[in-house]
């Protein structure tokens, strides 16, 4: 069976995104929380762009007029070992 | 959108959406008004804990019977809200802690719950990463019936059972007014429309405080920005949430994997503000490793930041304000609103429904601030 992968980090397929869609999650937050979209350590590159086209196609809502996510720091993934060795600077 | 209900509940986090399932369970007409989507205020932000081990009563016996009522609650509600109990683990620091855990376990087990002192000794047979030098720990208490579930899961199979009982909720509509005669709730205006009610339930997070202040009703409620991390997924390493009360730090690791976690930021004050810090990265990393040394070797994907609504007792608001005849307070959760959220949709629903007054509603009456002596919750982190 063809399926089609929008988010490689989670393992979601457009088929799971529009059966979302069609359960009422229209929002790219709340489909992010349904799916866990954007959550994995891409954040979001890969699959949000899909997911409001995926979004535009189902609502008819312009990709201009879809809110995105917030972003959330870092933006690439960084150890803990980095982050704590980092010596306070006043 | 209806012009008319029995109940509007302003706020679609996780207590909004559990008590419009379980007054609309009752055959209430209950619309839900949420100014962004479901679960984008403290819920969707939130650590995810459900902790019974608190120093208060009221805190220790509502979570006790909400723990009840999420251990059978994926299937009342026909999804799995991936409720787990692998337990939490409190560090112990010093004699003064342990003075004060002694006294939480008396009271905790005085309310029929399991929970446990244990020697420093016998952490790492509940969470074997710890290092408990590191952690400058001298015991622990542990209750196994801690858990956690998720919130999102959770707030969304509240939702949906609560659409199925002829609910309805609206997202992306804000609420501007309230309508009163005499002191009594006659409506809600939206930029939507109006909805005529006589019973509002203000169950906004840190936004409860502008409702109340609609019909001059003054909250003390101040908002703290609270920050919080997640890692890339690992395979199953420990099952309890680790917390300490002296090092404010919380984490866990969930079911997909992740090890989600918070402390506060060394400087913190209260406010609006959301941007997420530096200070904090710094902070949790320095403090998780100290407790976890293995942990360096993971990396962070990202933070972000919620609110606590903190009262200055730490305790919610709950039940009608003496002032505004139908005006139900359900805020003020202080950091735990998650996981006493079944046990607050139980109590409201008594009292909307049947005028019922329980001893905990009284004690967690806004007028408990007029004055008197208070309790405060002392067993607070994040």
């Amino acid at each position: 069976m063809k399926r089609s992968i929008v988010c490689r980090c989670e393992d979601i397929s457009e088929e799971d995104v529009i059966r979302a869609i069609d359960e009422g999650y229209t929002d790219i937050e709340e489909l992010r929380k349904k799916l866990r979209i954007g959550m994995g350590p891409c954040q979001g590159r890969v699959c949000i762009q899909l997911v409001a086209r995926i979004l535009e196609r189902k609502t008819g809502k312009k990709i201009a007029k879809i809110p995105l996510p917030t972003v959330r720091p870092p933006l690439v993934p960084v150890s803990l070992g980095t982050l704590a060795s980092e010596k306070h600077e006043k | 959108m209806k012009s008319k209900a029995d109940v509007v509940i302003i706020g679609g986090g996780i207590n909004g959406c559990s008590l419009a399932y379980r007054l609309a369970k009752k055959d209430f007409d209950v619309v839900v008004v949420e100014k962004k989507y479901l679960t984008s205020g403290a819920t969707g932000a939130c650590g995810a804990g459900v902790r019974q081990q608190w120093s208060t009563r009221e805190n220790a016996s509502l979570a006790i019977q909400s723990v009840k009522i999420f251990e059978q609650l994926s299937k009342e509600l026909g999804q799995d809200i991936e409720f787990r109990q692998g337990g939490y683990l409190i560090a112990v620091h010093d004699k003064n802690e342990m003075r004060q855990a002694e006294k939480n376990v008396a009271m905790q087990r005085s309310l029929g719950l399991k929970v446990d002192i244990l020697p420093p000794e016998k952490i790492t047979d509940i969470v074997p990463i710890l290092d408990v030098k590191g952690m400058r720990a001298i015991g622990a208490t542990f209750c196994p019936t801690d858990g956690h579930a998720n919130p999102f899961k959770t707030t969304f199979a509240y939702a949906d059972a609560a659409r199925k009982h002829g609910a309805e909720i609206i997202t992306h509509t804000q609420v501007t007014g309230l309508r009163t005669i005499k002191k009594e709730i006659q409506g809600v205006v939206t930029d939507q429309g109006t909805i005529r009610t006589n019973t509002v339930v203000n169950a906004a997070g840190i936004d409860s405080k502008a409702i109340a202040a609609m019909v001059n009703v003054k909250l003390p409620l101040t908002p703290f920005r609270k920050e919080i991390m997640a890692t890339e997924r690992l395979e199953p390493l420990f099952e309890a949430m680790v917390i300490s009360f002296k090092d404010g730090i919380y984490f866990s690791q969930q079911k997909e994997g992740q090890i989600v976690g918070g402390i506060p930021i060394p400087e913190e004050r209260g406010g609006y503000k959301t941007m997420p810090t530096f200070a904090f990265l710094q902070h949790m990393s320095q403090t998780l490793t100290r407790y976890a040394p293995v942990l360096k070797h993971v990396n962070l994907l990202r933070h972000w930041t919620g609110f606590y609504d903190v009262t200055p007792d730490a305790r919610p608001i709950l039940g009608e304000v003496k002032e505004i005849k139908g005006f139900i307070q359900c805020n003020g959760f202080s950091g735990h609103g998650f996981m006493i959220s079944p046990m607050v949709a139980q109590l409201l629903t008594n009292l909307i429904a049947e005028g019922r007054i329980t001893e905990v509603l009284e004690n967690l009456n806004l007028d408990r601030f007029g004055g008197n002596a208070i309790e405060k919750e002392l067993s607070v982190v994040g």
